[in-house]
């Protein structure tokens, strides 16, 4: 073959190539996401499989983050919250067509509380089967939130038949509106909807869950149709997005806020002055528009403004004065010198803080509140590193200061958090560390073994404000997820407490 | 012949030892706490805590001293036992399968689409030096050669996805997928071997050879396809036995960014969640893989070069 014979060869090939086009739409929701389920153990992806609503839990959140009733209808307990009663709903079928009952109740959640899991596991020293429909718990200690506990992904209620060998996963059988047809970790989950669910089966037919592990992939494919809902969309995303008419791009506050964790029990940062000072140089608001492109993201409190009462809306802004930071490290006895760093007995006020790397912004972030610590003379040396980095360095002491995104919604009662952060000089991995306050101490006890009347709320404000003053965390943003999805899906709402994709409520735009 | 493909088993053998082993230590020495990062890739970040690097240690036994668990590796992949993921707790052969599978239908058609694009336009370019579609070529192979594959893949999407919407973004399960990732390698591959296949035709051309072949009688296309083209492919595939390290590095970022589950999106997520036996399963397929392309390289140019059966 000659050359020109070549090229018009290579022509009429690539047209053949590219007369493929995309096949026609279908009936099937189209989803991606960042997440990636590795296995089929809810206790590694039980977060995708319950989104995903292949499994559910007995215990159930609502928008506000209350407790509403899953698998399991009512619960009470014994007046010192020792043992907790749960009655589980009647009629419910597991998709391999068996029916739910407190025995399978009672395996499942023996073999989730065997594993780690985001929430203290020993706390139950004792499952019993009242009744084929009743279970009962004995705890090793009263735990005013232990029925939140039972909505984290972990304990979802599986059929026995899912459990193998050594109650290894075998199969995945839940009793959500759709069951798993086709897994491929980590990067595809099909489902189907099940025609026995309890309330009728769905109204979409079936579900297609593709990785995909950039924002910007994300963002193209649902412009282009190939996908009809993405999640977590980074904020240039977001911008190009809002453009395209033939996709909706929707934004909501969720319970995770963007905080700096503070070793307290260092040298440096045990002064309340200076983690004031360090609190009162980040500029929240020029992070929210600048970074973030969220107004109204600035945080001025631990918990957001999706976390029910445990939110105080009445507080003003926490203050960016960089004059007010500069006079209290002053006080705290460390003067600046030419270099434009602060020094106390010949020690300079230099810090180091850990922040990972799958969640974009926060390296951002993190370069932001160097540049503003280092104007009040403090220097800051960012590490970026993997997630395990913050447990790691507050166990073995070494955190000076991390940047994190601190995840509320795994135990919805913002007290079980506290309960485990907040009682000891110990704090939490993903806490306070070092730190000690009587009077915080002391009220999460209160409210712990306190009934929510008058006095509960004030405490709560009490403790909100508190935080606020001795700043064992500084607060930085308030969580935003952005959304997207395409035109033809209808009746989406995104479940801040991200346990649930809610197909069951979509449907497809009628021709 | 056979002396090729006897001295190909023994690097291969060489290499599966040398891979794992490396791949071994250099695990051990990247900083922070093995169980940890592990327990991160099983459980995700909101739920790493030191309960579950503590569980993650006793699971896996991972306190032993590090000789006995290479010793056991070692012992194991003999035997032909890969192990399972520590963070998936599947077995890695099963793992490697699934992602081989993919990845070869991405690297095959990649070679074979860069071999369809870099011969017929070097060989044009080099017939025609210093003329315009030569420079043309030039520029759009710098421009191309220039960028990182991943802002190649970018402009591909944006042209065929988005404007002209006819391959989907990202994806997989049907062959339209696979169109703009492979496109995206082979072009990266092409840019630099259509200028090799030009050097090469080129050179060609202007030797004495040709040159004679035209006098002996032998019209321009006659000579061209007679003693152009056979000393063009032998360089050309060659060098295309080496470029495959560059397709291996353009793998993992073509792959994550079209989320295509092939084996260099595992091999990145295996660094970072430090699943060993992943890394080693992965490292190992890659080095073989490598093998068993140079050979098949080798013997193209056995049957494609007379001198080298000469030599024998």
């Amino acid at each position: 073959m000659t050359a020109p014979r070549q090229i018009i060869f290579l022509f009429l090939l690539s047209s053949l190539i590219l007369a493929c086009t995309p096949a026609p739409k279908d009936t099937t929701l189209h989803i991606s996401g960042p997440f990636e389920p590795v296995n089929l153990d809810p206790a590694s992806a039980g977060y995708m499989f319950t989104r995903m609503q292949i499994i559910e839990t007995l215990v159930d959140v609502d928008n506000d983050g209350n407790l509403i009733p899953g698998l399991a209808t009512s619960w009470k307990s014994n007046a010192d919250l020792t043992r907790w009663t749960f009655h589980l709903r009647p009629g419910v079928t597991f998709h391999d067509g068996t029916m739910m009952d407190a025995e399978s109740v009672r395996k499942s959640l023996a073999v989730a509380l065997g594993k780690p899991a985001p929430f203290p596991v020993d706390i139950v020293t004792n499952i019993e089967i009242v009744d084929p429909l009743t279970v009962s718990f004995t705890l090793k200690a009263p735990y005013r939130p232990f029925p939140s506990l039972l909505s984290n992904y972990t304990t979802a209620i599986l059929s026995p038949a899912s459990f193998g060998k050594f109650n290894r996963m075998k199969a995945l059988i839940g009793t959500g509106p759709y069951e798993i047809t086709d897994f491929i970790p980590p990067h595809n989950i099909k489902a189907k909807r099940f025609e026995k669910y309890r309330n009728g089966p769905a109204t979409i037919e079936s579900v297609d869950y593709v990785t995909g592990h950039r924002s910007e992939t994300r963002a193209l494919m649902v412009r282009t149709g190939q996908a009809d809902i993405v999640f977590n969309l980074d904020p240039p995303a977001t911008e190009m997005l809002k453009q395209d008419p033939d996709v909706n791009v929707h934004t909501r506050f969720i319970p995770r806020t963007t905080l700096v964790k503070l070793n307290s029990g260092n040298e440096k940062l045990s002064d309340v002055r200076v983690r004031q000072a360090l609190s009162l140089a980040i500029d929240r608001q020029a992070i929210a528009e600048g970074i973030l492109h969220v107004k109204g993201a600035e945080a001025n409190q631990l918990f957001g403004p999706s976390m029910g009462t445990w939110h105080d809306a009445s507080l003003p802004p926490l203050a960016t004065n960089i004059e007010e930071a500069k006079t209290l490290l002053d006080e705290a006895g460390w003067k600046l010198r030419d270099d434009g760093i602060r020094y106390r007995d010949g020690k300079p006020l230099s810090l180091s803080m850990i922040t990972y790397a799958n969640r974009p912004e926060l390296i951002t972030i993190a370069t932001a509140i160097q540049a503003q610590w280092r104007e009040a003379g403090v220097e800051l040396a960012v590490h970026m590193e993997n997630a395990s980095a913050i447990p790691s360095g507050h166990s073995d002491g070494t955190l000076e200061t991390a940047l994190l995104a601190r995840n509320f919604a795994n135990i919805p009662d913002p007290l079980g958090i506290l309960l485990a952060d907040f009682t000891s000089v110990e704090g939490g991995e993903w806490g306070p560390m070092n730190w000690s306050n009587e009077r915080v101490f002391s009220i999460v006890n209160q409210l712990a073994s306190g009934k929510p009347d008058d006095n509960y709320y004030v405490l709560q404000k009490e403790l909100i404000s508190t935080l606020n003053e001795d700043m064992p965390l500084i607060p930085v943003a308030f969580y935003v997820q952005q959304s997207a999805t395409s035109s033809r899906v209808r009746n989406f709402s995104f479940d801040p407490y991200e346990r649930s994709f809610r197909i069951d409520q979509m449907r497809f735009q009628s021709k | 012949m056979l002396k090729i493909l006897l001295s190909r088993l023994g690097q291969c053998l060489l290499m599966a030892w040398s891979v794992g082993t490396l791949t071994f230590i250099l695990t051990r020495l990247l900083p922070g706490d093995m169980a940890y990062k592990i327990a991160t890739g099983r459980y995700g970040d909101d739920a790493v805590s030191t309960a579950a690097a503590n569980a993650v240690n006793a699971e896996l036994g991972l306190d032993r001293p590090a000789f006995q668990q290479y010793l056991v590796w070692l012992g194991d992949l003999i035997t032909g036992d890969l192990g399972t993921s520590l963070v998936t707790g599947a077995p890695v052969v099963h793992e490697l399968q699934n992602q081989m599978s993919f990845t070869l239908v991405l690297a095959s058609r990649a070679i074979l689409a860069a071999a369809l694009i870099a011969f017929p336009v070097g060989l044009l370019c080099g017939a025609k030096a210093e003329t315009v579609p030569d420079r043309a070529s030039l520029i759009t192979s710098t421009f191309i050669r220039s960028q990182p594959v991943f802002c190649l893949g970018l402009l591909l999407i944006f042209i065929f996805a988005m404007e002209l919407n006819w391959f989907p973004v990202a994806g997989f399960g049907s062959a339209e997928y696979a169109v703009l990732p492979v496109l995206t390698l082979a072009l990266s591959l092409a840019a630099v071997s259509n200028r090799v296949v030009r050097n090469s035709t080129r050179q060609a051309v202007n030797s004495a050879y040709f040159h004679f072949a035209r006098i002996k009688g032998l019209s321009y296309a006659q000579a061209f396809t007679r003693h152009v083209i056979p000393n063009v492919i032998v360089p050309g595939l060659a060098f295309m036995g080496i470029q495959l390290i560059g397709l291996i590095e353009g793998v993992i970022m073509v792959e994550s960014l079209f989320a295509w589950p092939g084996i260099g999106h595992g091999l990145s997520h295996a660094v970072f969640a430090r699943d060993i036996p992943m890394l080693q399963g992965t490292a190992l397929v890659m080095g073989m893989l490598f093998v068993a392309i140079n050979t098949l390289v080798d013997i193209s140019q056995h049957y494609l070069d007379p001198r080298t059966r000469l030599d024998n």
